[in-house]
């Protein structure tokens, strides 16, 4: 393994696909590598969250596997298809989007399936991926830097899938859909004034939205994460809980299945959207450390696949998806450990859910894609 | 848009603005992992101990374990006070499928009313699934029978059994046993060791007094539970101690001879053992059940009890005050001996009526035309009142008070029961400090035949007739005859506790006022000649009326006018066997009016309940 990393690190800089059968199968390996490493912990660590249920921890393995084929599939998929393909894929998933908005599947006071007669969807994880697709294929039409025009229209590309999918409502995901739209803005090199101000508008923004566009569950939310105490056995009763197991975890941890918070039921939702708090208390600061290395470590990688990746389009798309994986891991650690508010972000390849992680999938197949598509540039 | 200019792609200069917003990309991530690291150290490392503390009391409790109450039982080793267990019928809503069929099920087979239904069903709502739930308390056998043979038809319905305190006897002795009820917030406040866990507490009587050592001590159980209040298992366990068996020095045949003289007067029994001050009939009448008390009598029957006139929850054994008339005049007939005021040859004419100098008012005898020529033992054989008027003159209120005082009257005894009163033996210093007045030479006179301001209770008179009976020997008289550790069959008796000695000098004024007593009952002018007839056993007594309310001046005693209530109260009070005494008896029966017809015949009772056993026994030993 540690050889054909090598192996495949020095891949980069020659032509791909010219020799090898490792190199037609259009993997990037060092990223396959962090990713294989990080499934495996999260079936660790889901092993013990779920209560040594092996029923959960296949089903999981059976959806990373379907996850890791749709991946495989992506990499296929030359940037210049999926760039002639995505306004028909960001077409598709707002007609989708409307779909739910008026035949959508109403459960836990959320509206956000779709049922397609066969299977059910979530049109809201495509534009995961479709919304940065799409405004990087519109940024990459002009030279960059765009104008402030442009800059606009973007925004509001951007701005009708963000609304719908916060209508829902779902929180969560509209912010990170806004957020991998936004840092293709940020990587075409938009002035840092247009940024500021941008800020200043968000920020004026941010009263109007409290007072009139969000839900009262919404709000209760974000007050119950300025004071969990207030209410330690209703909205407040996740943040506490989950902040007692990371603390109580301490440098080392209690151990793999020791946890008593996690076992013992106190942590709510310790499967999914808090299983970082399982892992942070048996497994202890040590074991946090590890796995943000691990997170570092593919974001590096992503980041290297940005910067090497050929065409506005491939590059702005890679970056954007990297830097929304990270959005990500920052949410869901911020949120588990009382840094910010509730909202429903999984911890990318841990976090027990099967459609959340095939969108993921779907992007970092994509960055696979963009890496081992290059063609040879001579300058 | 034709006229609009071709852009060309500067690609060089695009790669170089998107490598410098990578390179910010990049930093930006090191940056926010870094507020992770430092949010993970703050809370694993520095706050650590205090999620430590937080995670642990999240999962450990520590669940107390009540300990078995001990057993009450008499001298003879008769229960008075178990614990039973009580059953009630508990339902686990986790394990039933159809809550609305059960419970009709149930109602169709035993008798569930709609208050509990609805109490139930509140707590449904408020409780886990998991939880057992009460449907029905206190089910009678035939309701736990039918349900027994039908459970098989319904998962999810237990019947759950508990110990309760139960008085086998029921009424029986309640004024010395007291009671247990539920705990309420004073009380708990009050409490000084652990009580977690223990619903029932000593309210009055010997369960209060003996409440530490009836009790117990609670044990506890260390629990891991999960969020939902799940047990998983037991960390730590310490089981509870019993409370200790205590035997009393009550017997309940003599008890049940108190009440039964009694019957349903009002008034107070107490019978003890002179040489021991073991107290061995303790009633007081009307009597109640305390059993309704244990889990909470209802309000309704509560006020009926406490609204009463008769007062049934009144213990007139030891708070009750009256006159003790002339059941005083032994105590200050010996004053008068003791003092040599008198002696046994002296005689004093009555003629019916007593007149200090100087004062028109008549001090009259109960005896309208008087009884003649009199000494002392007939003083006290008939109950002379000017005898003792015109001796108390010489012998002085400060002579009577000192007296009587060493027979514990104007004192508790220190029996072991809560509430005793002390009575009132009046003195100058009493007088003076209560009234802020001085003394009457009038108040010496009424004082010797005990009206006035004496008031003493049963309890105090069956104590220093007792003392009387022992010739001045005085101990204290108690209730508790034994002590039983739990778990162990050896009985830790309890020793008498000698007070000290009346300071009598001349044995033979005991002797004198004996024979006087023991005239009262046998020979025939004495006041309860009626009991000494047939007696197996010699006795020793002394009658007494005390008056309830002061009869006018030359007014007639019309006792068809007096209502009822307003009746003199009849006293008695007694010891046997005359020579070598074993039982000291004495009786209040509350506008009684007569002691030799009403209280005396009482006492007879009460001790032919407790010798006569002892003789038969005694002499089927000797035939044998």
């Amino acid at each position: 393994m540690a050889q054909s990393r090598l192996s495949a690190g020095l891949e980069n800089t020659t032509q791909p696909g010219s020799s090898g059968f490792l190199r037609n199968l259009h993997i990037d390996w060092p990223l396959m590598t962090g990713l294989i490493a990080l499934s495996i912990m999260g079936l660790i660590v889901l092993y013990s969250a779920s209560g040594e249920n092996w029923s959960t921890v296949s089903r999981q393995m059976i959806w990373m596997s379907i996850a890791f084929l749709v991946m495989f599939f992506i990499a296929q998929i030359p940037p210049r298809s999926i760039q002639f393909w995505t306004p028909w894929v960001f077409g598709g998933g707002v007609l989708l989007l409307l779909g739910v908005l008026f035949f959508g599947e109403v459960s836990k006071g959320a509206q956000r399936w779709l049922n397609l007669g066969l299977f059910r969807v979530q049109p809201s994880e495509i534009m995961k991926f479709a919304c940065p697709m799409m405004v990087a294929w519109y940024m990459a039409e002009k030279p960059l830097p765009p104008s402030t025009g442009r800059v606009l229209i973007a925004l509001l590309i951007l701005a009708v899938p963000v609304a719908l999918i916060a209508r829902q409502p779902d929180l969560g995901t509209s912010i990170l859909v806004a957020s991998a739209g936004i840092f293709v803005l940020l990587l075409t090199g938009i002035s840092w004034f247009l940024i500021g101000g941008f800020a200043v508008l968000v920020a004026a923004a941010a009263p109007v939205v409290w007072f009139f566009y969000m839900h009262d569950y919404q709000r209760q939310r974000v007050l119950t994460f300025l004071n969990p105490e207030s209410d330690p056995l209703g909205s407040g009763y996740h943040i506490i809980q989950s902040k007692i197991a990371i603390g109580s975890g301490g440098l080392y941890g209690k151990g793999w299945l020791n946890g008593t918070q996690s076992q013992l039921d106190f942590l709510p939702e310790r499967s999914t959207d808090f299983i970082f708090a399982v892992f942070a208390e048996e497994f202890g600061l040590v074991g946090v450390l590890v796995l943000l290395s691990l997170y570092l470590y593919i974001v590096i990688r992503g980041l290297v696949i940005a910067h090497q990746a050929q065409g506005t389009f491939a590059r702005l798309l890679a970056g954007s998806l990297v830097l929304t994986f990270m959005v990500y891991i920052v949410v869901n650690i911020g949120m588990v450990s009382g840094l910010l508010p509730v909202v429903g972000v999984p911890l990318p390849l841990v976090s027990y859910g099967g459609t959340s992680m095939v969108t993921l999938m779907i992007a970092f197949g994509i960055l696979m894609s963009i890496q081992t598509h290059r063609k040879l540039l001579t300058s | 848009m034709q006229y609009t200019k071709i852009q060309l792609k500067d690609h060089l200069r695009e790669t170089r603005l998107f490598s410098s917003r990578v390179i910010v990309a990049g930093a930006v991530v090191v940056l926010l992992l870094i507020i992770l690291i430092a949010r993970m150290i703050y809370l694993q490392v520095l706050s650590h101990e205090h999620y430590t503390t937080l995670s642990q009391n999240n999962r450990v409790s520590i669940v107390s374990v009540p300990p078995p109450r001990g057993l009450i039982f008499d001298r003879n080793g008769k229960v008075l006070a178990e614990n039973l267990p009580s059953f009630t019928l508990e339902l686990i809503p986790e394990k039933i499928k159809d809550i609305d069929a059960t419970l009709e099920g149930l109602q169709a087979i035993i008798d569930i009313s709609e208050s509990n239904i609805k109490r139930f069903r509140k707590a449904l709502k408020r409780n886990r699934a998991f939880k057992s739930l009460p449907l029905k308390f206190r089910l009678d056998e035939e309701e736990v029978a039918r349900l027994s043979v039908r459970q098989h038809q319904f998962t999810g319905v237990d019947i759950k059994a508990e110990l309760m305190r139960h008085y086998p006897y029921e009424s029986l002795g309640v004024h010395a046993l007291g009671y247990v009820g539920r705990i309420n917030e004073k009380e708990l406040k009050g409490l000084t060791t652990d009580y977690v866990g223990t619903t029932y507490i000593g309210k009055t009587g010997i369960e209060r007094y003996y409440e530490e050592e009836l009790h117990g001590s609670v044990g506890f159980r260390k629990i891991e539970s999960n969020a939902r209040g799940r047990i998983l298992r037991v960390l730590e366990n310490q089981p509870p101690v019993p409370g200790k068996n205590i035997y009393l020095t009550l017997d309940a045949d003599v008890q049940a001879a108190a009440e039964a003289g009694l019957k349903d007067r009002r008034g107070a029994v107490v019978a003890l053992d002179p040489q021991t001050g073991e107290v061995l009939a303790l009633a007081s009448m009307p009597r109640f059940d305390p059993n309704p008390f244990v889990n909470g009598i209802e309000y309704k029957a509560y006020r009926e009890l406490a609204d009463s006139i008769d007062r049934p929850l009144f213990n007139r054994a030891i708070r009750g005050g009256y006159p003790p008339g002339s059941t005083m005049k032994p105590f200050v007939g010996l004053a008068g001996l003791e003092y040599d005021v008198v002696h046994g040859a002296t005689k004093i004419a009555c003629k019916g009526w007593f007149q200090l100098p100087n004062s028109e008012h008549k001090y009259r005898d109960w005896k309208r035309e008087g009884h003649g020529l009199m000494t002392l033992e007939g003083a006290i054989r008939e109950s002379c009142d000017v005898f003792f008027y015109e001796m108390s003159l010489e012998l002085g209120i400060d002579h009577i008070y000192e007296f009587n005082n060493e027979f514990g009257f104007g004192r508790r005894s220190g029996i072991d029961l809560p509430g005793e009163t002390a009575g009132i033996l009046p003195s100058r210093a009493w007088k003076r400090r209560v009234k802020n007045e001085s003394w009457y030479f009038g108040e010496t006179l009424i004082t010797a035949i005990g009206q006035g301001f004496n008031v003493t209770s049963p309890l105090q008179l069956a104590y220093a007739t007792g003392i009387f009976a022992n010739y001045g020997l005085k101990i204290r008289p108690h209730l508790a005859y034994a002590m039983q550790e739990p778990n162990s069959d050896t009985l830790n008796y309890f020793e008498p506790e000698v007070l000290g000695i009346v300071p009598v000098v001349k044995k033979g004024n005991w002797d004198y006022m004996a024979l006087s007593m023991k005239r009262v009952v046998h020979s025939n002018r004495g006041t309860a000649r009626r009991i000494g007839k047939n007696a197996k056993y010699q006795m020793a007594g002394k009658t007494g009326t005390a008056q309830v309310y002061g009869i006018k001046q030359d007014e007639k005693y019309d006792k068809e006018n007096l209502e009822d209530r307003l009746r003199d109260h009849a006293l008695f009070v007694s010891y046997a066997p005359f020579k070598n005494p074993r039982i000291a008896v004495a009786v209040i029966v509350e506008n009684g009016e007569s002691g030799g017809g009403v209280a005396a015949p009482i006492a007879r009772k009460v001790m032919d309940a407790y010798l006569l056993p002892k003789m038969n026994k005694g002499k089927k030993v000797k035939g044998k």
